[in-house]
This record gives structure tokens, C-alpha cells and sequence, in this order.
């Protein structure tokens, strides 16, 4: 590139490398920050402004075949939020359409326009892989990576059950290569058996025997999982969604999946979605308190909270029971199953959380009871499960909600009051998050959660992806509109104008293994798959720009 | 760049590709083992291929045509993507239609097209199964990968296709024969319903066959989904759908106690009256029948990777097909951006037909409307749309000279091998150049404007 660029004169929040507002330069080149530039680089002046790593966000469903499926589920959602094509000096942009699902160029534009630099898409089937990445490569400017589905793998299964345990690991790391993915993603583990296999049933109890798997449970599969991910090394470790979703009285069960995970490190997301208490089948309480403690106080459990947000949503989800239990409370019954063969479920509703409903009250409640108990903000970061508690576009809000207890004051008064009733009550609810919090939570947390050395960071080394803010007494104003964008070294957002288009690239992992391992996969894939083994891997033709990110081991 | 694997083997001449696509139908067989004769550039046996698959193979041959014709008259490439491009961008209302036999890349790139010059992009789904992308958008869908059918299914409904000359191995590979894993006895594990107006090929191989009235199918979904919800249905519905309650509550009682049901569905029912309706109500029986057990309703589609072409309209603008972008935004309005409809009512005043022949199987009214209008055509054959073309390119095969990317009727995509090399150009790189020309054409057309303003304000 050789291009080199300097920031003055604004007030930095790195908190991995222990700045906190001090004013200094940041300089780059190359695309990478550096100690130094020569004295005639261009400059950008950041007076009176907030200079922070671009955002990270650990936990979104943006590309692949749920995200497209619930993209053509909702004309409605994108006719009201159109996204024009622009015709800049350099370049000119595409044309999209808006909503909770966005399409994949206006995805891409929008992430970095809030100055968001690297996404991750939550959950892929691995047989489909190649859809997701071919819709990130049409998602322009951020990095990105996603996750595979692993907890409901028919062959892994089988693995398990006759305690295989090599096997599982080499299978794994197949997988991993064969997608070019970032980790495991378990989704409700054993729960797709049932639902497919048995006439719709569900797992509720992670003791409970899996269908058709007499001698697994979902304990044993998570365990499985989080020992042989933390045995590759990768970057980040088993990314969960815990069973029973959702459900009133699941805090036990998210309990009892952090106690699985016996000091390993582990990362439950969405978790604000699985801290309620009550009685099964009753109504929500929050035990968001019990949760955070609980991850206060275990040093190997990260968690993204997935806040609810007021408003339009879209449940997509990997968990189809929890979808087809969806439809009950919401006003739109256009549902949608799609199952994979032999590795997922996928189930879509189009959804919306209002103020005055109780149980959307509480979840909303429940979320910033979470933000504010946390004691460690790296390890409690920032998501709402993107868009199934809320669009990614409501990020501001939510840092507004955090930073400024007035507005969240005002926010509770007028939301269902029985629901704000049952939080607990205590300094935590005056608690308002700092700007080097929310660079935390925001960018440097999910940054070191992923295992992403040169993000979320400003010091040499660290990848160019920089945002400018305005500083502003209105957080949700000064977080929606950064004044520069800087992604690579190059500027996106120039003076709150969209001035380049850029190609971010793929970031994932590549862990050893044993190549004999195919010899165990294969006759799997011929039998109850319907593609050939040969033609299941994704070829380097679908990630053009990728970076490996190194396991532990590597 | 590393694309899939090399999968061949060579003895002298003789080339045997593995693991190759056949891309006639929807079915995506990926298991093809081609025997290419390199120095006669022909493939010479397709193990594994159905009677259509060893039609597009073995008669595959590289003709020696001209690159491209402007006119009728010989040209190259080159020249034909100058005059295309001029079309193009002098065009006020352009459309791009076809898509269904060309790869994901070239669909990308096609689409791209359109969103630079506010034209618009539609493909086969459009006379296909675009009614059922519409009623998804109304009442959403319970679908599964094929596998899932191969492995568990036990109750299987043919409705209004023939799959035993459209989709000549849906029944041996997916869903009727096929082995799976909860399903080791194959048909006898297995029940096989056809539904239709008529006796088709694919009957025989049902063990029930449920002949309806042509254009009740609307009333007869609607029956079963009342009878699936424990309602009254009125006797008076035998006489219009031609079934007896009898059938129908029989079906239902099997459709309520199999362990996986499917659901799939064709042409008889998105092409007849009640189009979208007819979609919207498989869909929403499909969908309701999971109160008892695990059901699915899944269109059978017809073109290699017509689901691409949906799949990849869909990403890049929100909506699968029949998209405008004349307000420099995307919009969806079948019957307004179709292209039927666009060529009947003479809207278009440029098309790009793109792997696909609507000059073969359009209205007359759509033809003569395309007859008058410059029309810009990609296609390895010379077809009835390239006779009345302004602009006709000779392009490679995809699937056999070009590789690229698929989408199998249930989304799986698969990417393509190639086993023989053309002289010809892909669609892709046809598309590459046009689109870098126009925009070219279209600064150029910018820049003159602003020229001329100035020259105006000057005055």
C-alpha cells in the first residue's frame, strides 16, 4: 500500500495497551499502525474528538442460508429502508435494502459507517459454508469470519458414542479447514435429533438421552467439545448457545453448562436470552444476578449478553424448536424450518419487542441488569445477537443506555412496570459505563475474547482499523455518526462522508491434523449426505483476502 | 487461485473426471464420472448421469461458430462487447433476464450490471417457481436439504411435477429408492403419494395416486389443510376437486402419523390458476402439519442453478427476483419487473438474455416485442433468442469448460469441475467486459453533461 497517515490531537481509549483518553498521535502505514510516520504525512485532525480501534462484533447472523431465507421472508422490512447506490469520486457503491436483515452490501456499508471494522457471523452448517462465504465476500469493507455448527453433527455423534475421542479432535479440525471457519458453534446440543427424528420433540435437561444416541447427552457433547477445542489451541474457544433458550427457569441450565465447562475456557453467547428464572412453562423472572456472579467470579467463562432492543427484530436461529415455540408469541406467523442433513436446524420468525409486554420488558431489563453487574467488562461484551434481539443499527442506543443512567431512567419508566419490578434493586442500577468501557466492550474485549491480536487494539502491530467520534453529550447521537472510519490504513468515512469502498478479508483458523481422518469422514458423506466427499471442502476460490489467525499449537 | 481439486486421471488421450456436476436440472448430480476424449475435445461416456445428463454431455461438442455476431454478421468478441455496452448505456429501461445456466459468479457480476445502470435483473424463477418465492414472503416455509429426506423420510408427496422425466434421479437419489440412514429398506420404508391432473411417468412408482381436477388444486390444499386442523369440510368439495372426502382424510390421517413428511411441488402448481395461492397453500399445509410431526414442503426445481440466480438476487438486493433499480435503490414487483411482462407491454427498450431462451417459450407478444428491440444475447448454442438478437456471443459451458459455483434445488451449493477447455469465453468474463465498458461509456456520458451545462450557463 505505502500510504501512511497520521491522527493528531485526539483523545485515544486503547485500553489493551492502558490508554485512557490521553491525547497522542496514532500513526500508520501500510495499513498497520506504527511507532512513527515521516513529518510530511497527511494528517487528520482529531480535536476534540475520540480516537478508539474500529468495532468488533463477536456475535451477528449476516451471511449464509438462514440470513438469505429470512431476507426473502421480509419484502415488508426491506420496502420501508432502502440503502441507495452511490456515486463517489473514486468509486461508486451498491444499491441495497435495509430492515433487520439487510442485504449484504448494505450490511457491510452500515457496520462500517457506525465504525464497526470486523463481524462475525454466529453460525454456518458446514455443508454450507460456500453460501457464507460467498455472501461475505459480497459484504464490502469489515474483516469477517464466522462459526460452524458442531452440536448437532450426526457424525460426531457417533464418535462420541463409542468415545473416540482422536477421532473427534482430527474430525474437528477438518471441519475447521474444509470451511476456512473461526471455531465450534453449539447450538442447543442434542436438540436437533428430536426435533427431526421424532415428531418434533425437545430436549430440556442436559442429562437428558439425545434420540437415537441412547448413550449421549447434552453434557457429554459439550464437554466433548469445549476439551477438544481447547486441545486444537484455537484463537477462541466453544462459542454456545445454551440449551433451552428462552425458556423461564434456563439460568439453571447455563449454570450447569458453565459448570461443564470444569475451568476451560468457554464463551456463552447471548446469554442475557438464557438468565431467566420462574417456573418452567410460567412466567419469566430475571436471574441475571446469579449469572453475572457466577461469571464474576470464573475467570474462564466470556460471555456477549445479546440485549433485547425495542422494536422490530427477526428471531434466525440454529435452535428450530425454539423458533416453532416463537410463533406463539408473535404477531407475524410467517415461520420458517430449514433443516441441513446430518449437521443443523435452522428456524426463522419474523419478531418485535414492545415496552409495554411483560416478558419483553423483563428480557430487555435482564440484559442491562447484566451490563451493569458485570465486574469485568472483558468478559462480559456487547451484542444483541444481531438481529434477534435487535438490529446491529441499535448499537448507539445501547451504548447511550449504558453511559447515561437519566435516559435509562426514563426508559424504565416506560417500559411494563411489573416487569421492572422484578430487578433487583442496588447501586449497580446508577452504574454508568465509562468511555474506556465501552472501547471494552465494544472493541478491545471481543478483540481478546476472539483471539484477534491485531484488532481492538491501537498499538504497533495492530491492523489500521480506527474510529473517529465527535464527542458528544448525546452518546447515542456520538456513537451512530463517527466523523472518520478508518479501515486497512484507508479512510472509509472522511469527515462523515463515505469517501472508498474496500474488500475486507476472511479471517479464520487452519489447526493440524491427521489427514487419515478422511478415511473415517468419507464413507460417512457418500452414505447419508447427497454431495460427494471430494466436492464437500470449499476450494481457496471463496476466500480470496484471508488472513489464518495461528492456534496455540502453531 | 486454488479452485476445487483436480479430480481426473489420464491415460494418453483419454481423461476420466470424478466427482463431476451435470447441470441440467435442479437436481445437481454431483457424482458424475466423465470419460473425455481430450484431442476430439468430446466427452464419450457419463457414468452416473440420467437420460438428460447424457444428452448435455455426450452431445456436448465445441462448435465452430463465430466468437459473436453483431447483426447476423461475423465479429469478435471484443467488438460485440463495444456494441453491447453501447446499448446498454444508452438504454433508458434495460433489462437482464435468464441467469438459470450460468454460474453464481457471472449472476454476481450480472446483477451488478443492472444496480450500475438503474435497469433491471430477472431470471427463469420468474415463469418457474417465483410464485412460491412470493408466497414464502407471505406465509414462510418448512424446508430441509435433501439428505434430511434421503435419511428420514417416510411419507413422500409428489404434487403437480413429473420428476421422472424432469428430475430423472430425484426418485434413486433423494427421495424414493434412496438409502438412508433411517431408511435401510429404501421404498419399502416408504410411502410414495402422486398428486396430479393427470397419469404422468412419475405414477407408476406411487403407491397412491390422487388424480384432481385441473385448476382445483387450490381447493383441494385448502380442504386438507382444514381436515389437518380437525375442521368441517363441506362434501360439495368432491365434486370440485374430483377427490372423495375419503382420500382426503385418508391422506391427512397418513400426513399426520408419519414420522417425516414431505411435501414436493411443480409447475402444475405454480403455473396453473392460483399460482402464488397454489405455492402459499402447499406451503402453509407443509408448515401446519409440524403440530403432529416433522413435515416438509420443498419446491422441485427445474435448471441447473435457476436457485442460484434467486439465491444470489436475493443477497445482493433483498428480493429473488423481478428486481428494478431505475431509482437507483432495488424494488420488487413481479408483474411490473418481470420479464414477460416487460417485453409484453413493450417497457424494454434493451434486454440481456443470459443462459437462458425466452425466444423458444415467451408469448409471441413478448417475442415481437424483443424482435424490435436491440437485444444482447450470452449463450454456448446458437438458440432461437440469439436468431433475433442484435448482439449474439458465442460463451463456454459452465460445469464443463467453466468452473464456478451452483445452488442445488434445497440451497446446497456445490462448485462445478470443469473437463474440457473452450476457446470460447465464459459468461462471466462476457459480463466483466461489458460492465468496465459501460461504466466507461457511462463517465464519459457524465462528463459531456456536465460539459454541456457549463457551456449553457455560460451562454
Amino acid at each position: 500500500m505505502g500510504s501512511t497517515l497520521r491522527i493528531v490531537n485526539g483523545r485515544v481509549h486503547d485500553p489493551a495497551n492502558g490508554v485512557d483518553g490521553k491525547t497522542r498521535d496514532i500513526c500508520i502505514k501500510d495499513g498497520k499502525i506504527v511507532k512513527s510516520v515521516p513529518p510530511k504525512t497527511k494528517c487528520v485532525d482529531a480535536k476534540g474528538m475520540v480516537v478508539m480501534p474500529g468495532g468488533v462484533d463477536i456475535h451477528c447472523h449476516i451471511a449464509g442460508a438462514k440470513a438469505n431465507i429470512a431476507r426473502k421472508l421480509q419484502p415488508d422490512d426491506h420496502r420501508r429502508d432502502i440503502h441507495r447506490r452511490m456515486e463517489l469520486e473514486k468509486i461508486n457503491t451498491r444499491s441495497g435494502t435495509g430492515g433487520t436483515v439487510p442485504s449484504t452490501f448494505t450490511t457491510g456499508y452500515r457496520y462500517a459507517t457506525l465504525g464497526y471494522t470486523t463481524a462475525m457471523e454466529a453460525a454456518a452448517p458446514p455443508l454450507l459454508a460456500r453460501h457464507t462465504l460467498e455472501e461475505l465476500d459480497d459484504t464490502p469493507v469489515i474483516d469477517k469470519g464466522f462459526y460452524i455448527l458442531m452440536g448437532n453433527n450426526v457424525l460426531l455423534y457417533k464418535m462420541l458414542q463409542e468415545e473416540r475421542h482422536e477421532e473427534i479432535r482430527n474430525a474437528v479440525a477438518w471441519w475447521l479447514n474444509a470451511t476456512k471457519s473461526y471455531t465450534t458453534k453449539l447450538v442447543s446440543p442434542g436438540s436437533d435429533e428430536p426435533w427431526k427424528g421424532h415428531r418434533n420433540a425437545t430436549i430440556t435437561q442436559l442429562n437428558d438421552k439425545i434420540d437415537g444416541f441412547e448413550q449421549l447427552t447434552p453434557r457429554k457433547i459439550i464437554t466433548s467439545m469445549v476439551n477438544t477445542v481447547d486441545d486444537l489451541g484455537l484463537p477462541h474457544p466453544v462459542h454456545i448457545h445454551c440449551n433451552n433458550l428462552g425458556h423461564s427457569g434456563n439460568y439453571k441450565t447455563t449454570l450447569e453448562t458453565m459448570k461443564a465447562a470444569d475451568g476451560r475456557r468457554i464463551h456463552v453467547t447471548h446469554i442475557q436470552f438464557h438468565s431467566y428464572g420462574g417456573k418452567p412453562d410460567g412466567e419469566p423472572t430475571s436471574k441475571a444476578p446469579e449469572i453475572a456472579e457466577y461469571i464474576n467470579n470464573n475467570p474462564n467463562i466470556t460471555a456477549d449478553v445479546g440485549q433485547v432492543m425495542f422494536g422490530k427484530s427477526t428471531s434466525m436461529t440454529a435452535d428450530a424448536p425454539l423458533a416453532w415455540m416463537l410463533t406463539r408469541y408473535s404477531n407475524d406467523k410467517r415461520w420458517v424450518n430449514a433443516d441441513t442433513e446430518c449437521e443443523s436446524g435452522c428456524g426463522i420468525i419474523p419478531f418485535a419487542y414492545q415496552e409495554r409486554v411483560y416478558t419483553h420488558a423483563l428480557q430487555w431489563a435482564t440484559g442491562l441488569e447484566l451490563f451493569l453487574l458485570s465486574k469485568d467488562p472483558w468478559r462480559m461484551v456487547l451484542s444483541t445477537d444481531h438481529p434477534n434481539g435487535g438490529a446491529f443499527t441499535s448499537y448507539p442506543r445501547l451504548i447511550r443506555t449504558l453511559m447515561d443512567r437519566e435516559f435509562r431512567k426514563q426508559q424504565m419508566e416506560s417500559v411494563n412496570q411489573r416487569a421492572v419490578a422484578k430487578i433487583k434493586r442496588g447501586h449497580h442500577m446508577e452504574r454508568e459505563y465509562t468511555l474506556q468501557e465501552i472501547a471494552i466492550i465494544t472493541r478491545a474485549g471481543p478483540a481478546r475474547i476472539l483471539g484477534l491480536k491485531n484488532k481492538g487494539h491501537l498499538g504497533p502491530g495492530a491492523d489500521a482499523d480506527i474510529t473517529i467520534y465527535d464527542e458528544h453529550e448525546d452518546k447515542e447521537l456520538m456513537f451512530s455518526a463517527p466523523r472518520y472510519v478508518i479501515k486497512d490504513g484507508r479512510l472509509i468515512i472522511d469527515n462523515h462522508e463515505f469517501r472508498n469502498n474496500h474488500e475486507g478479508k476472511i479471517l479464520h483458523v487452519s489447526p493440524l491434523y491427521d489427514e487419515g481422518i478422511e478415511d473415517v469422514i468419507r464413507p460417512f458423506v457418500e452414505d447419508f449426505y447427497t454431495i460427494r466427499f471430494d466436492n464437500y471442502a470449499v476450494s481457496d476460490h471463496y476466500a480470496p483476502r484471508r488472513e489464518v489467525i495461528p492456534t496455540t499449537k502453531q | 487461485m486454488m479452485r476445487v481439486a483436480e479430480k481426473a486421471k489420464s491415460e494418453g488421450n483419454i481423461k476420466i473426471v470424478e466427482d463431476a456436476t451435470c447441470t441440467f436440472c435442479g437436481c445437481l448430480c454431483d457424482d458424475m464420472v466423465l470419460t473425455v476424449d481430450v484431442d476430439a475435445k468430446k466427452i464419450t461416456k457419463a457414468k452416473n448421469a440420467c437420460v438428460l445428463g447424457k444428452a448435455l454431455f455426450l452431445n456436448y461438442e465445441e462448435e465452430d461458430r463465430p466468437f459473436a455476431l453483431i447483426g447476423g454478421k461475423e465479429a469478435t468478441t471484443a467488438e460485440a462487447v463495444e456494441e453491447a455496452a453501447q446499448i446498454l448505456a444508452n438504454a433508458r429501461f434495460p433489462i437482464i433476464y435468464g441467469m438459470s445456466d450460468t454460474t453464481c459468479e457471472t449472476q454476481r457480476k450480472a446483477v451488478g450490471l443492472m444496480d450500475m445502470l438503474g435497469g433491471t435483473i430477472d431470471s427463469t424463477t420468474s415463469v418457474c417457481h417465483g410464485p412460491t418465492g412470493m408466497a414464502l414472503q407471505g406465509v414462510g416455509e418448512s424446508t430441509a436439504t435433501l439428505g434430511e429426506i434421503k435419511n428420514r423420510a417416510d411419507l413422500v408427496i409428489y404434487w403437480g411435477g413429473n420428476p421422472a422425466e424432469s428430475l430423472p434421479r430425484h426418485f434413486a437419489r433423494y427421495a424414493v429408492t434412496a438409502k438412508g440412514m433411517y431408511t435401510p429398506n429404501r421404498k419399502k420404508d416408504r410411502t410414495i403419494v402422486n398428486i396430479d391432473v393427470r397419469h404422468t411417468k412419475s405414477v407408476p412408482v406411487a403407491d397412491i395416486f390422487i388424480q384432481v381436477k385441473p385448476g382445483a388444486d387450490f381447493e383441494l390444499l385448502w380442504a386438507l389443510r382444514a381436515l389437518v386442523k380437525n375442521r368441517h369440510v363441506d362434501p360439495n368439495i368432491e365434486k370440485k376437486t374430483g377427490v372423495s372426502l375419503k382420500t382426503m382424510k385418508d391422506l391427512v390421517e397418513r400426513m399426520k402419523n408419519c414420522r417425516y413428511g414431505v411435501l414436493f411441488f411443480g409447475m402444475g402448481l405454480t403455473m396453473t390458476r392460483g399460482r402464488h395461492f397454489n405455492s402459499a397453500a402447499i406451503l402453509s399445509l407443509g408448515s401446519d402439519l409440524n403440530e403432529y410431526t416433522h413435515f416438509i414442503a420443498t419446491p422441485m426445481r427445474g435448471h441447473g442453478n435457476v436457485t442460484g440466480a434467486d439465491t444470489v438476487v436475493a443477497w445482493q438486493t433483498g428480493y429473488p427476483f423481478g428486481v428494478n433499480f431505475s431509482r437507483g435503490y432495488p424494488k420488487f414487483n413481479p408483474g411490473e419487473f418481470t420479464a414477460t411482462d416487460m417485453f409484453v407491454r413493450g417497457d424494454a427498450d434493451a434486454g440481456l438474455i443470459l443462459a437462458s431462451d425466452p425466444g423458444s417459450n415467451f408469448t409471441q407478444a413478448a417475442v415481437d416485442h424483443m424482435k424490435k428491440i436491440p437485444m444482447i444475447v450470452l449463450d454456448p448454442k446458437y438458440t432461437h433468442t440469439a436468431k433475433l438478437a442484435r448482439v449474439a456471443f458465442t460463451t463456454a459451458h459452465y460445469g464443463i469448460n467453466v468452473p464456478g459455483t451452483a445452488y442445488r434445488s434445497d440451497g446446497v451449493p456445490i462448485e462445478l469441475r470443469t473437463c474440457l477447455d473452450s476457446k470460447y469465453p465464459s459468461d462471466e468474463e462476457v459480463i466483466t467486459a461489458i460492465y468496465r465498458r459501460v461504466e466507461q461509456l457511462l463517465i464519459a456520458k457524465k462528463r459531456s453533461k456536465g460539459a454541456n451545462n457549463k457551456r449553457q450557463k455560460a451562454a
